[in-house]
């Protein structure tokens, strides 16, 4: 008893029938074969799936995908223009805030939409924002600067650093 | 200030040069086993014990049969047809694939479902259903050598305890005699607690057997794959799989840390399926299965004590080591000591005698250990020998800085052979302890620290100076089933000056496609963006031993060194024919040689590649290619100093990790920002068992917290801002002086945690307490010593 739905998926419009049951990151997965939401976990714990749906960021194994039929979903894969890389994915790279990357896109989801609601964060603000989200590699310091660098640069103010700071 | 002899262009040894992998990562084209979908792909699902100690009576797979999409439910009785329910594990114990009669653990495999999707083979698994007679299991491992205590490994004829092992170094009757003359001695009981990896990706695998060619196809999450080839070579040699017919693909790996070292069933399982039907199979356990049935580590029960003299001088320790093991000994252990580095645990100290010994035992909990980010029980020896220093200079009234100071092994006396059998190859340990201090402004926290207690406010500061042990391993000391623990590269530069480098590691997170390219750019002077690092396919890559151990830099990084080395030699020839001197007459600088003298008379390595294929001397093997197997002749001894500033809240115990300060001594650097972001994630994971993890079992063998919903891996708020500074002491028999960084930081901090809440808590008479050390056992000390309400 297969269910139609419709998304609109990194700006493209996908329909397809689902069970009802289906996660919704199984479906972006499996059925649209857009693995870069990743799983790790089966708790809602670590964040892994992060999204946006419509603008918000959602865990992905936390919604049935009957329940995004009609949104607008975008994943890690609809971050980068054609203009380029999106602030936050160049702030990760240039502040080396990914190791493994399993954690990353989820990541970044996540960080969109703290910038999104607080363009100009503090590193507490930053810190409690992430906590839905683990990180097993990297001990959180350099994803704190990759998301400082993405706020600045998305205010068009001056980059900060990123050299590391290793004295 | 880091000196780079190559310029910021070539990007060699020294350079912050951003990873090269990140682009796939951050765009979403990362590659790991999960995103793998293969046509007519299979997905395995495993039905699992609920049972810590249980016989099965009987498996009824006839619902789950019945369900659209399930083709068939696996036991340990199909397997045993193919003589494939039991495997060997690498400490040359046994393992169950799937059991044909009795569980040993919780979450221990029992059946395996296979349907044509995920949903339909997780239906499957809860329509199967299994009988048992539970009985009563074995859990603390106190216990488990008592008169009495149920033997567990029935399957061993002529078992009649649930002893395992006993193993012993140092010299006992010199020991014995310094601590019954000795002034001081000090003694505590100590857990590191069992634990687990949690790497953000779980383990996983599709097994593709293609029956036309006879040929084996395993995409895996291992951090070995070369090992795993010649281990289902051994195993399944009798069905005809040979060696040459498997490749194993090591894709992007979300994370290792040890985990995904050992073969776990799942595996097995998946690649007798897929050579039964013919058709990929694809296994992915889900979080809690992985937190409950893979390899934990650690879960040592350790009675540590030292002898000293009143002033402080250390003259000897004593360690003795209750191991817990679990149902087997599935240690990822690549040495041939059964307790792994433990021996390592003399510290950084100048001493004379040491005695350690271990007993094993089995218990009905799932086997292990690995090595968790941890060259096997360094961690384990680390946080003994760092927490009963502290002990001793409590005990005399000694700054623990000060007596630190006042023993280290000096600069000068490296190589240092240590009284458990090892030699040291270089440390500067005295520079590392000051520039720790005067960049968390020891001195000053003293007196704040003072202050404080007069008003009763609860601050403590811990220290820890370790020295590791890495980099397995020279050939006499390690192998795995009898294979030496080398490493490989192989360099292949092309016509026009770019290169191909392949390796026997497989990076989990660590930046090899970046550091291997830095150290080849440094060698041969050509820009690390264009050397291509690849690992992971067994079709493809040099044979090795993987990544783990932070061996990957002391052997592989070691192997590209002297195989560009060779290249180089080859370099200089060509150049010798192309200026028409002799090669005694050129001299190198990184990217060209040039005539000595004659600067402007030179070429440039892409000129010498170019003429290698196109005007290389008569005589001369075309092409510019080499490969080198490194043996190290001795192992690495990164070092550490951490210091730790806690502030404890007298009414609740809530612990604040305030500073924490961390100056790390591995040899020369080959990325900065790579080097500074291993440390900072390693303190992460010292963090979390110092505070907060620990797999907790109850007296029946239920785990009671096997989700991430009560396994509390630290997020971003417990994680405080790690400040992170180094001391470079190059290793003298290193290629690269470099020596490895990536566990140091997991092995050195929680002893400095817990030295911190101890010292916090030490004017109330504490002086010791287990980790993870919680609010809750905190608050329990405060109010039994009358300061919270």
């Amino acid at each position: 008893m297969k269910k139609e739905i419709t998304v609109t998926i990194n700006g493209e419009k996908r329909t397809a029938e689902v069970e009802p049951r289906m996660l919704l990151v199984h479906f972006i997965r499996e059925q649209l074969l857009m693995t870069g939401t990743h799983i790790g976990c089966d708790t809602s714990n670590c964040g892994a799936c992060t999204i946006l749906v419509n603008g918000k960021s959602i865990k992905s194994c936390t919604m049935l995908a009957v329940q995004a039929d009609g949104k607008e979903i975008i994943t890690v894969e609809g971050l980068a223009t054609t203009q380029g890389l999106h602030p936050i994915q160049e702030g990760f790279h240039l502040n080396h805030g990914l190791h493994c990357g399993y954690c990353t896109p989820g990541m970044m989801m996540r960080a969109v939409e703290l910038l999104e609601n607080n363009p100009n964060p503090t590193e507490e603000e930053i810190r409690w924002g992430i906590a839905g989200n683990l990180c097993r590699c990297t001990g959180y310091n350099n994803i704190v600067k990759a998301i400082q660098y993405a706020g600045a640069k998305m205010r068009g103010e001056q980059l900060p650093s990123t050299e590391p700071e290793f004295v | 200030m880091i000196r780079c002899k190559t310029s910021k262009e070539i990007g060699g040894m020294g350079h912050s040069v951003k990873r090269k992998e990140d682009a796939r990562f951050i765009q979403g084209k990362g590659h790991y086993v999960d995103d793998i979908h293969l046509p007519g792909m299979l997905h395995m699902d495993i039905v699992r014990s609920p049972y810590a100690y249980a016989k099965i009576k009987s498996i009824n797979a006839e619902e789950a049969l019945k369900i659209p999409g399930v083709l068939a439910v696996v036991t340990g009785k199909d397997l045993e047809k193919y003589n494939l329910h039991w495997m060997p594990t690498l400490m040359s114990d046994t393992q169950m694939v799937l059991p044909t009669d009795t569980v040993m653990y919780q979450a221990q495999e029992v059946a395996a479902v296979i349907a044509t999707d995920r949903y339909a083979a997780r239906d499957g698994k809860e329509a199967v259903i299994v009988e048992y007679e539970p009985m009563k299991p074995v859990i603390d491992p106190h216990k488990s050598l008592d008169p009495g205590a149920p033997v567990l490994r029935t399957d061993k004829p002529g078992k009649n305890d649930n002893h395992i092992w006993h193993w012993e170094v140092g010299d006992k009757t010199a020991t014995e005699k310094i601590f019954a003359e000795a002034d001081v001695v000090v003694k505590e009981q100590m857990h590191i607690p069992r634990i687990h990896v949690a790497s953000i990706e779980t383990c996983g695998c599709v097994a593709d057997y293609d029956k036309v060619n006879n040929h084996l196809t395993m995409y895996m999450t291992t951090q070995a794959p070369h090992a795993i080839r010649t281990v289902i070579a051994l195993v399944a040699g009798h069905v005809g799989l040979t060696e040459e017919k498997i490749r194993v693909v090591s894709p992007d790996i979300g994370g290792g840390f040890g985990g995904k070292v050992p073969v776990y069933p799942g595996y097995v399982i998946a690649i007798a399926v897929s050579f039964l039907v013919g058709k990929p199979v694809k296994w992915v356990e889900d979080r809690s299965e992985n937190l409950q049935a893979d390899s934990f580590a650690r879960d040592y029960h350790i009675t540590a004590e030292m002898a000293g003299t009143k002033d402080g001088k250390i003259l000897a320790t004593r360690f003795k080591i209750l191991a817990d093991h679990g149902y087997t000994d599935a240690s990822a252990n690549p040495s041939k000591f059964p307790t792994g580095l433990f021996s390592i645990g003399t510290g950084s100290y100048d001493y004379g005698a040491a005695f350690m010994e271990a007993d094993a035992v089995y218990t009905n909990k799932p086997p292990g250990g690995v090595a968790y980010r941890c060259s096997f029980r360094v961690t384990e020896a680390v946080h003994a020998i760092e927490r009963i220093t502290d002990r001793f200079a409590f005990e005399i009234g000694k700054d623990p800085a000060q007596l630190r100071m006042e023993n280290f092994i000096k600069k000068e006396d490296f190589p240092w052979k240590s009284p458990t059998g090892w030699t040291y190859d270089s440390g500067d340990y005295h520079a590392g302890l000051l520039k720790a201090m005067e960049v968390v402004g020891y001195e000053e926290l003293r007196k704040e620290q003072a202050e404080k207690r007069e008003r009763g406010e609860l601050m403590g500061i811990g220290i820890s100076t370790f020295t590791e042990i890495v980099g397995a391993g020279p050939s006499r000391d390690f192998d795995i089933l009898g294979i030496k623990m080398f490493d490989s590269a192989e360099i292949r530069v092309h016509p026009t000056g770019k290169a191909i480098a392949r390796f026997g590691t497989k990076s989990q997170g660590q930046g090899h496609e970046t550091t291997y390219a830095q150290i080849i750019a440094e060698e041969l002077g050509i820009p690390a963006e264009h050397i291509q690092v690849e690992e992971g396919d067994t079709d493809t890559a040099p044979y090795g031993l993987g990544t783990y151990a932070s061996r990957s830099t002391p052997t592989a990084g070691a192997a590209a060194a002297v195989a560009a080395r060779k290249l180089r030699d080859k370099a200089r020839k060509i150049a010798a024919y192309l200026l028409e001197v002799s090669e005694e007459d050129l001299e190198w600088e990184p990217g060209k040689f040039f005539v000595k003298g004659a600067p402007e008379k030179a070429k440039t390595i892409q000129e010498i590649v170019f003429a290698a294929y196109t005007n290389h001397p008569l005589g001369m093997e075309a092409g510019f290619e080499a490969t080198h197997y490194y043996d190290p002749p001795n192992l690495t001894f990164p070092s550490g100093a951490y210091i730790c500033v806690v502030d404890i809240d007298k009414e609740t115990g809530e612990i604040k990790v305030r500073r924490f300060v961390a100056i790390d001594d591995c040899g020369n650097i080959i990325n900065p920002m790579i080097v500074q972001g291993q440390v900072h994630g390693g303190l992460t994971q010292g963090l979390a068992p110092a505070m907060y993890e620990q797999l907790i079992y109850d007296e029946d063998g239920n785990i009671l917290n096997g989700t991430f919903m009560d396994y509390l891996v630290p997020t971003a708020v417990e994680s405080p801002n790690w400040e992170t500074g180094h001391t470079v002491t190059p290793s003298p028999h290193h290629p690269i002086g470099a020596k490895g960084v990536g566990e140091s930081p997991t092995v050195g901090a929680p002893p400095a945690i817990a030295n911190a809440i101890v010292d916090a808590l030490s004017h109330l008479g504490v002086t010791h307490i287990d980790i993870p050390i919680t609010p809750f056992k905190v608050w329990k000390i405060l109010k039994e010593k009358g300061v919270a309400q």
